[in-house]
């Protein structure tokens, strides 16, 4: 059983290498959802199928939704695949791709050096989640609320300027 | 289910997948694939509060998951609607572009 831990982590290291290395953006977005889905299976794991449900509805489903009608909107196809092409060259990614190694190295080092004991998993149900959710973290809750809301009026007021200046490019258009 | 990983393995997989992300943001310049990284980096972070709950046996880590989902949810909304406007200004979604904007 723990070894299904590692394949599903290695899977997801795997997919997510892939992911930000990919020219065309939906095989990126595909490769991420692969990613994804093994973290879901790891959530699983370890005992917390309530966010496991959630990985996959909200990440695997709202947000990846989100970013395929972005890219079928803006339709680049062949010409961001060629723009990409020039920009990911050797120079470009070897400095942050060193750097960023050299971080995931010292943290490596860090956590390994710690003394921690095993995971015992003790799966727990929605209904304990939902229990402290909705008890001490009400306030939580609630300023969850407030950050959706403002996420909903930006969206709003960017796309409502947006249509803003498209009729009013059309209608100079017809005078 | 008798079933046990150590800790240390799981947190290496959480900062690993965090760093990916974080090298994503750094080298590209496609507006979408930044998006894309954040999302990465952001789940890595929820991964690491779900390890950590799982550890200590206590619920909360999966709350913090919950709140970072909301946060993730709201963000890539108004950076997807900004990436709309980029294209609508510049015809390209090359994010040195935006150093331009004004307003």
């Amino acid at each position: 059983m723990s070894t299904a831990f590692y394949i599903a982590g290695a899977v997801a290291i795997i997919s997510t290498l892939l992911a930000i290395t990919r020219i065309n953006a939906v095989h990126a977005l595909l490769y991420l959802l692969v990613s994804l889905l093994s973290v879901a299976l790891i959530f699983l794991f370890l005992g917390a199928p309530f966010v496991a449900a959630f990985e996959v509805i909200i990440y695997g489903g709202a947000i990846m939704v989100l970013f395929a009608f972005v890219i079928m909107m803006l339709g680049l196809g062949h010409k961001a695949m060629a723009q990409e092409r020039g920009w990911l060259t050797l120079t470009v990614w070897l400095g942050p791709a060193l750097l960023t190694a050299v971080l995931i190295i010292e943290l490596l080092y860090v956590v390994y050096s710690g003394p921690f004991p095993m995971i015992r998993v003790v799966p727990t149900t929605p209904r304990e989640v939902a229990a402290r959710l909705f008890g001490p973290y009400l306030l939580g809750v609630e300023l969850v609320s407030v950050v959706l809301l403002l996420g909903l009026v930006g969206a709003f007021h960017l796309a409502y300027q947006l249509g803003k200046k498209e009729r009013e490019r059309k209608r100079g258009l017809h005078q | 289910m008798s079933f046990a990983v150590p800790f240390e393995h799981a947190m290496m997989l959480a900062g690993i997948l965090f760093f990916i992300g974080l090298a994503g943001v750094m080298v590209r310049r496609d507006s979408i694939f930044i998006l894309l990284s954040l999302e990465v980096m952001l789940n890595a972070a929820g991964f690491a509060l779900v390890v950590a709950g799982a550890q200590w046996r206590e619920v909360d880590g999966q709350i913090m998951f919950l709140f970072i989902l909301a946060v993730a949810a709201s963000e890539v909304s108004i950076g997807l609607a900004l990436v709309l406007w980029l294209y609508h200004w510049h015809k390209t979604i090359d994010i040195d572009k935006a150093s331009s904007m004004r307003g």
